[in-house]
């Protein structure tokens, strides 16, 4: 069903969008990647966008994730209108939102714990009490407090892409972004990581909005959006 | 030490130290770093050091006149190239109230060859020994023995003249030597030093000097130095001075005017000082150049985790503090060795030269707050390059 842009599912929705289009290039080389998208993200729930390579779920990521600016079209993130939005109100909203990206992008020179700490000292000083508490907890439910003051390049891929993960949970966002989070992670730790995700959609609201290819993420989401060619071609409330 | 930097920073930044964490991170690269500011600094410090050698040198002669105003032909820059002017202006000035004393000063300039053949220049002043023209007291203690025909006092800082030439002639062991066909006797000492352009100072009488010098005439000295009454307005009596004698041959000056008139055309017209500011500019530009290349190539190598941090949600002003975090650590920790080994340098030179060279708070503190500012430029500069940093790229 495209339960995504009904009036119920809309009314406690993280994310709407309304005729959503979007052009890369000028001129000749203008090219339409996204058409008329509407949809609603629910609230507290792990949504999966699927589509192949060049079918648009980036871009309407980076949209969503206040990354690009929104040139047709309304899209309402947790109630902002981010057409037209200045610089200062994308930079504000997206400290309420978490990234997870593919390559993990971590500090060099930052340990766990450092690397962490930066997702919580972009929320100023108040946020800053008992950080070490607060990454430490965190790292440690992702398998990784016996590795706190590890440099990236003493961990192993699956475990920098956990740090990241820590990184982007550590704020208490609304929002989850993620791509292809999973792809550096074995079973088991892919399993915690989407574990973790889900959990934090039931007891605190998290919305997670996630980019996968991974069966394994696909079978457990709440809603899958797919698309093709820029167009949303399914989008259904599974489980 | 390094966790002791870090909170340290940390305290200082109110955030985590990145900049420091990153240079820190690669310690070969922080080294590189550290010894291209220092050689900027010792650069910019050795010149300076010159420079400073050289305004200093030019301002110890000035410094032993006993005298408040000088008068000097018109055509005048420093103390050496003024030509003659009439002696009929000390009278003219005497004349003038206020004014106390008068003394012609004549000068000119001397070869001293030593044993091994070598030359030591000497700037020659001839005075009249019934007159207190400096205050230096090796001079005014012996004014009696200059009255005497081919006597000399010379500087004891003289350039390359061994030191027990000086104390055998304070011990009372005469020294002569020829210098333009006459045989010098010098009978005592005095300080003053030399500079870039003599190797020290030689004092005699001003009859001597028309000896050394046959075609110079008493009627036509150098300058005229002018002491004035206790009380008296020194400005106003220098307004009156150029009223009363003509501007066309002789000009009256303060002697502190004098000095910087001096200074400044050492500096800004002759080439040695202009040669010695640009060195400083040169320094300035090899600093700012190392520095820049160091950060924007650690913002380049970290463009990805800048761009994290965007997506994060970090303003544009939390990367440019991270850069200038860099570039003030850069400043300050390439200074320190760059002051220590200069001050090593100076200590050499000044030992191989006698030049004035010493490491000056002043100086010191102007050049860490200009390697601040100069990292801080090149620090602006290679921020450009976080434009680059777009966290829509990293999806």
């Amino acid at each position: 069903m495209k339960a995504q842009s009904s009036a119920m599912i809309e009314a406690g929705a993280a994310i709407v969008l309304r005729n959503v289009n979007h052009w890369f290039g000028d001129g000749e080389a203008r090219k339409q990647v996204l058409f008329d998208i509407d949809l609603a993200i629910a609230r507290g729930k792990l949504t999966v966008l699927v589509g192949a390579s060049g079918s648009g779920k980036t871009t309407l990521l980076t949209l969503m994730g206040c990354l690009r600016r929104v040139q047709d079209g309304s899209i309402a993130l947790l109630g902002t209108e981010l057409r037209g939005a200045t610089e200062e109100l994308l930079v504000s909203s997206r400290r309420r939102l978490g990234f997870i990206f593919q390559a993990h992008n971590l500090h060099d020179s930052l340990t766990a714990m450092q690397n962490v700490r930066m997702g919580l000292e972009v929320h100023g000083a108040e946020a800053m009490r008992d950080w070490r508490d607060a990454a430490a907890h965190v790292l440690t439910t992702l398998g990784l407090g016996d590795r706190l003051d590890y440099l990236p390049a003493k961990l192993s891929g699956g475990q920098k892409q956990r740090v990241a993960v820590a990184r982007a949970l550590i704020g208490n966002p609304d929002i989850v972004f993620a791509d292809e989070p999973t792809a550096a992670l074995d079973k088991d730790s892919a399993a915690l990581v989407v574990g973790m995700l889900k959990r934090l959609g039931t007891e605190r609201g998290t919305t997670t909005l996630m980019v996968t290819h991974d069966t394994r993420i696909i079978e457990r989401a709440d809603c899958i959006v797919a698309l093709q060619d820029g167009r949303i071609v399914d989008g259904s409330a599974v489980g | 030490m390094s966790g002791l930097l870090e909170a340290i920073f940390e305290r200082l930044t109110g955030r985590l130290p990145i900049g420091w964490l990153q240079l820190a991170h690669n310690k070969m690269r922080l080294a590189a770093a550290l010894a291209g500011v220092a050689f900027a600094d010792i650069l910019i410090l050795i010149q300076l050091g010159f420079l400073g050698a050289l305004i200093e040198s030019t301002k110890f002669p000035y410094r032993q006149m006993n005298a408040d105003i000088l008068l000097s032909s018109s055509d005048m820059n420093t103390l050496a190239d003024s030509n003659p002017l009439p002696r009929q202006r000390m009278y003219e000035a005497l004349a003038v109230p206020g004014v106390s004393a008068a003394t012609p000063l004549y000068y000119g300039r001397i070869d001293w060859k030593q044993a091994d053949g070598t030359i030591r220049t000497l700037d020659t002043f001839g005075l009249d020994p019934t007159q207190l023209a400096f205050k230096t007291p090796g001079i005014n203690a012996a004014l009696d023995l200059l009255k005497l025909s081919d006597v000399a006092l010379i500087d004891s800082r003289t350039r390359n003249v061994a030191k027990s030439v000086f104390t055998d002639i304070d011990a009372g062991k005469a020294l002569s030597f020829e210098a333009r066909g006459r045989t010098l006797s010098v009978a005592g000492t005095f300080v003053i030093g030399g500079g870039m352009t003599t190797d020290g100072y030689l004092i005699v009488s001003d009859q001597t000097f028309l000896k050394l010098f046959p075609q110079r005439v008493a009627g036509a000295p150098n300058h005229i130095l002018l002491r004035l009454e206790p009380g008296a307005d020194r400005d106003a009596v220098t307004a009156e001075l150029r009223e009363r004698i003509p501007q066309y041959d002789t000009v009256a000056r303060s002697l502190e005017t004098a000095m910087a008139k001096d200074t400044a055309f050492q500096t800004t017209q002759k080439p040695v000082g202009v040669i010695f500011g640009f060195g400083v500019v040169i320094g300035i530009m090899v600093g700012c150049i190392i520095v820049y290349q160091v950060l924007s190539t650690d913002v380049a190598d970290h463009i990805r985790e800048y761009a994290t941090f965007k997506a994060i949600g970090y303003p544009q002003s939390f990367f440019l503090g991270i850069v200038f975090e860099e570039a003030f650590i850069l400043a300050v920790f390439g200074f320190v060795p760059a002051v220590i080994i200069t001050t090593g340098l100076y200590a050499i030179i000044a030992a191989a030269t006698g030049l004035p060279l010493d490491m000056t708070v002043a100086r010191a503190i102007g050049v860490l707050l200009g390697t601040i500012a100069m990292c801080a430029l090149s620090g602006a500069v290679a921020t450009r390059r976080l434009a680059k940093a777009n966290p829509a790229d990293l999806f």
